[in-house]
C-alpha cells in the first residue's frame, strides 16, 4: 500500500540571508511521490533558494537562516544532519560537474566513496552498469569507463551527473536548471529521460523554462519574490491560472 | 575522518605560520637583547664602531644599515630601464604573443638563479669588467653589488608591472586611440598614470627583497666595516656581516649581530607590508 | 632594450657552463670534497684536482627530502584552511604572516634555527638544516595551494558535498586532486628556490667534507660547497663543476614547472 505521507513537504518555510530580506517567505506545499515538480518563476524569485533548502545547502554559508519546516517522509530535515539529508536527496546542478580527477566509472560511484561506503568489485560494477543504463549513457561510454568524463559533451556529461546522483538511490532528485546550459537537442535527451526516471525518483525541477515545465513537469509551483503564488497541476495551471501574478507570468507579462 | 577532526586539523596547520613568526620575533628580540642593553638601543643604531678588542668591544649598526639601504635603492635605479621596457613588451606592444611568453619565460629563470652563482658571476666576471673599465678600481664595493642586485630584481619588478599595465582597461586605452593618440602618448599618458601606483608597488616589494639579499652582496661588496661614502667605495650590509661573523662570534658580538639580523627583519617586513597594501590598493582598481 | 634582459641570462649561463664544463666526471659526482692539502699538491704538480662534491649532493638530497617530508603537508593543509576559511578573520591574518615569512630573508631564518635547533641539539646538524629549508619552503607552497584551491569552480565542492560527503573527504577526494597540478608545481618551484640556498645552512648544516648520512651532525650541501671553494685558494677550479650542476638543477626545475602549469591549465 502507498504511503499517504507526501515525499516532500514544506510547512512555512522561510529563508533568509540577513536580519531584512527574506528570499523565501512561508512557503506550504506537499510535494506528490514519482512526480515531476517544477518550480517556476522570475530571476530572483527565490526558487534556486528554495530548492538548495532541501539538502541544506545553505549550511555551507555563515548567514543563510532556514525557519519553518522541511518534512522528507515525515521527518524534518532541518533537524537532521546535513550528510544524512544528502544521502537521502540528491542534486543535479545547472553547469554539469564531473569530477575532473575521476574516470567516469569512479564518477558514478563518487558518491559511496564521498561517503565512505566500500562496495566489491562485483557491486560497482553493476552499479555502475545501471546508473548509466538509467540515464541512456551505458552504450555511449561503455567502453571508456576509465577514462575521465572530461571528454563527453555537455549533454552527456549532465546524464553522467545525474547518473551519479542516481546511484545513491535518493528519494528525491533535486535539479536547478540541468539544461540551461546545454543546447536543444541535449535538452530534449533529458527531458525524456526525467519522464522515464519519476518512476523511480521524485523529481523536483528549478526551471526558467516554461515549456519545459509544461512539457515534462505534472505538477507546477510558481514563486514570486520569495513567495508561493500558485501550486497545482501543470495542465490546469497554464490553461488557467488563478492568481493573477501568474497568469501575467504565463503569458510573457512579466519578465 | 569526520569534519570536526578535520576542521581542528587545518586550523592546527594554520596556527603553525603564527607561531613561527611570533617565534621569529620574540627569539630575535632576547638574544639581541644583551647587545641592545650593552651599548643602548639608540646608541647602537648609530654607532658606527666594530671592534673586537678584548675588554672593549664596541659594536654598532650604522655602516651595515647604510650599506643595506644604499645597495638596495641603487639596485632599484639600474633595474628600472630594464624591468620597464620588459614590462611594456610584455604588458603592451607584444601582448599575448609568442615573443613575449618567451621573454617572460626568460625572466622568470633568472628569478630562479641562486643569488651564490649570481654572486660567482660578479665577481669573476663584472669585477674584472669594472676595473678594466676603471669604474671601480678595486672591482668590490657598492657600486658592483648593487649591478648585480639590480639584475636579480628585474624578475619581480617587470613581472609585476607588466600585469598592472595588463589591467588597464581596453576602452580607456580604445578611447584615447580614437580621438589620434599614438601609442607613446597612451603610454604616457594613459597606461602610466592608471597602473603607476601598482607599479610603485613592484618597486617596493623589489626592494624588500634586495634588502634581505646575503651572498650575492657578500661576495661582492667589499666586507669593510665602514659607511661607505661613495658608490665606489667597499662596505658591508646587515646581511653580509651576519654572513661573514656569525659563524665565529659569541657573546657580545653573537648578540649585537643578533640584533643586527632583527633590526633587517623589521626593516624588511615593514617594507613587504607596506608594498602589499599597495598593491591591494592598486589592485581595486 | 628589452632584449638586454636576455643578456644576463645567457651570460651567466654560458660563464657557468664553459668553466664548469671540463670538470664533469662520474668521479666528480661520487667523491667527496679533497683537503686543501691534497688540492695544493694537485696544483703544484699541475694535475687535476681530485675528488668532488659527493658529500654535498647527499647532503643537498638529504636535508631537501627531510624538509619535503615535513613542508609538503603541513603547507597543503594550511593553504586548505585558508581556501575553505578565506573570510576569517584569523584565516586573514595568517595570510599576512604567511606572506611575511615568504619575505624573511634567508640568512635571518638561518639565525631562528641556529637559535631554536644547533643552541639546544648543542652542534650543527643536517636536522637543523632541514628545518631552515622547511621553514623557507612552507610559505611558497601554502601559497600555491590556497590559489589553486581558491581557483576551482565552487560546483565541484557542491557536487561532491550534495553527494553527502563530509567536508574531510570532499577536500581529499574532490578538491585536492583537482588542485593537483598547481599544487605539484608550486613544490617544485619551493624545491628550486631552496636548492640553492647557502647562507640558511652556513649556521645550521656547517658543512662537512665526508659524504656522510647521519642527521644530527654537521653536513655539507652543495651551495655550502661553492661558498668553501670560493673562500679557498686551492680549490678554486672545482667551483665551476659544482655551479654548473647546481645552475643546470636549478633551471630544470623551473623549466619542468612551467612546462607542466601550461599543460595542466588547458
Amino acid at each position: 500500500m502507498e504511503s499517504v505521507i507526501p515525499i516532500l513537504e514544506f510547512k512555512k518555510t522561510c529563508v533568509s540571508y540577513t536580519k531584512q530580506t527574506m528570499a523565501v517567505k512561508y512557503v506550504s506545499a506537499a510535494i506528490e511521490r514519482n512526480t515531476i515538480t517544477a518550480i517556476m518563476g522570475p530571476s530572483g524569485c527565490g526558487k534556486s533558494t528554495l530548492l538548495r533548502a532541501v539538502n541544506l545547502m545553505h549550511s555551507l554559508y555563515q548567514n543563510i537562516r532556514v525557519d519553518g519546516e522541511i518534512l522528507l517522509n515525515g521527518e524534518n530535515i532541518l533537524s537532521m544532519e546535513p550528510i544524512d539529508v544528502r544521502r537521502r536527496v540528491g542534486m543535479v546542478f545547472q553547469r554539469p560537474a564531473p569530477f575532473p580527477t575521476m574516470s567516469i566509472y569512479d564518477n558514478v560511484l563518487s558518491g559511496f566513496s564521498l561517503n565512505g561506503i566500500k562496495l566489491s568489485k562485483a557491486e560497482k560494477d553493476t552499479t555502475v552498469e545501471h546508473c548509466l543504463k538509467s540515464v541512456a549513457l551505458w552504450d555511449e561510454v561503455k567502453d571508456v569507463l576509465n577514462k575521465k568524463g572530461t571528454f563527453l559533451s555537455g549533454g552527456q556529461q549532465q546524464r553522467l551527473c545525474i547518473a551519479r546522483a542516481l546511484a545513491m538511490k535518493p528519494d528525491v532528485l533535486l535539479m536547478d536548471e540541468p539544461t540551461s546550459a546545454l543546447d536543444p537537442i541535449a535538452t530534449k535527451h533529458i527531458e525524456e529521460l526525467l519522464l522515464d526516471l519519476q518512476k523511480e525518483v521524485t523529481i523536483l525541477i528549478v526551471t526558467h523554462n516554461m515549456g519545459q515545465a509544461k512539457r515534462i513537469s505534472s505538477k507546477s509551483m510558481f514563486m514570486y519574490l520569495g513567495e508561493l503564488v500558485e501550486y497545482g497541476d501543470t495542465e490546469t495551471m497554464f490553461t488557467n491560472p488563478i492568481d493573477e501574478r501568474t497568469k501575467a507570468y504565463l503569458t510573457g507579462k512579466m519578465g | 575522518m569526520n569534519d570536526k577532526l578535520y576542521r581542528i586539523i587545518l586550523f592546527v596547520a594554520a596556527l603553525i605560520v603564527p607561531i613561527v613568526c611570533g617565534g621569529v620575533v620574540y627569539a630575535l628580540a632576547t638574544d639581541a637583547y644583551d647587545a641592545f642593553e650593552h651599548f643602548g638601543f639608540l646608541n647602537f643604531l648609530t654607532s658606527s664602531q666594530w671592534s673586537y678588542t678584548a675588554g672593549n668591544e664596541q659594536y654598532g649598526a650604522l655602516p651595515f644599515i647604510t650599506g643595506t639601504l644604499m645597495t638596495a635603492l641603487l639596485a632599484l635605479v639600474f633595474c628600472i630601464p630594464f624591468s620597464l621596457p620588459v614590462a611594456l613588451f610584455v604588458g603592451e606592444y607584444f601582448r599575448g604573443t609568442k615573443v613575449a611568453s618567451v621573454l617572460s619565460t626568460v625572466t622568470d629563470l633568472l628569478a630562479g638563479i641562486p643569488s651564490i652563482i649570481y654572486g660567482l658571476w660578479g665577481f669573476f666576471t663584472l669585477r674584472p669588467i669594472l676595473m678594466t673599465l676603471d669604474i671601480s678600481p678595486q672591482g668590490s664595493g657598492v657600486l658592483t653589488a648593487s649591478l648585480v642586485l639590480a639584475i636579480m630584481i628585474i624578475p619581480y619588478v617587470a613581472s609585476l608591472s607588466a600585469e598592472f599595465i595588463k589591467m588597464v582597461p581596453n576602452d580607456l586605452k580604445e578611447g584615447a586611440y580614437s580621438l589620434g593618440a599614438t601609442r607613446a602618448e597612451v603610454i604616457r599618458k594613459i597606461i602610466f598614470p592608471v597602473a603607476g601606483s601598482g607599479m610603485f608597488s613592484s618597486y617596493v616589494l623589489a626592494i624588500g627583497r634586495a634588502l634581505g639579499e646575503t651572498m650575492t652582496v657578500t661576495m661582492l661588496i667589499g666586507n669593510t666595516n665602514n659607511i661607505p661614502d661613495s658608490i665606489q667605495s667597499t662596505g658591508n650590509s646587515m646581511a653580509s656581516i651576519i654572513a661573514n661573523q656569525f659563524g665565529e662570534a659569541d657573546d657580545l658580538r653573537l648578540s649585537s649581530l643578533i640584533a643586527i639580523g632583527l633590526v633587517l627583519f623589521l626593516i624588511t617586513a615593514l617594507i613587504n607590508i607596506i608594498g602589499k597594501i599597495m598593491i591591494k590598493r592598486a589592485r581595486i582598481v | 632594450m628589452a632584449a638586454l634582459t636576455a643578456v644576463p641570462l645567457l651570460a651567466i649561463l654560458g660563464e657557468v657552463l664553459l668553466r664548469g664544463y671540463h670538470q664533469l666526471s662520474w668521479a666528480f659526482f661520487t667523491e667527496p670534497t679533497p683537503t686543501a692539502y691534497k688540492a695544493m699538491k694537485a696544483i703544484e704538480a699541475g694535475e687535476p684536482i681530485p675528488g668532488g662534491i659527493a658529500n654535498g649532493i647527499v647532503g643537498t638530497m638529504i636535508m631537501l627530502g627531510m624538509a619535503v617530508i615535513v613542508a609538503v603537508p603541513l603547507g597543503i593543509l594550511c593553504g586548505a584552511f585558508l581556501a575553505e576559511n578565506s573570510k576569517n578573520r584569523f584565516a586573514q591574518f595568517v595570510s599576512y604572516l604567511t606572506d611575511l615569512l615568504q619575505g624573511t630573508p634567508s640568512v635571518i631564518i638561518g639565525i631562528i634555527t641556529y637559535i631554536w635547533v644547533v643552541v639546544p641539539m648543542k652542534g650543527y646538524s643536517a636536522i637543523a638544516g632541514s628545518v631552515a629549508l622547511c621553514i623557507m619552503m612552507v610559505p611558497l607552497i601554502v601559497r600555491s595551494t590556497e590559489e589553486t584551491l581558491k581557483i576551482l569552480p565552487a560546483s565541484l565542492k557542491e557536487a561532491g558535498l550534495a553527494l553527502g560527503g563530509n567536508k574531510a573527504r570532499v577536500m581529499m577526494r574532490v578538491q585536492l586532486p583537482a588542485a593537483f597540478g598547481g599544487i605539484f608545481t608550486g613544490i617544485l618551484l619551493a624545491v628550486s628556490r631552496v636548492i640553492g640556498e647557502t647562507a640558511p645552512l652556513m649556521f645550521t648544516a656547517l658543512g662537512c667534507s665526508l659524504i656522510r648520512f647521519s642527521v644530527d651532525k654537521p653536513i655539507s650541501a652543495v651551495p655550502l660547497l661553492i661558498w668553501e671553494f670560493f673562500n679557498d685558494p686551492n680549490l678554486q677550479e672545482l667551483i665551476w663543476g659544482a655551479s654548473l650542476f647546481l645552475l643546470l638543477f636549478v633551471l630544470a626545475l623551473n623549466l619542468t614547472a612551467k612546462y607542466l602549469a601550461k599543460k595542466w591549465n588547458q
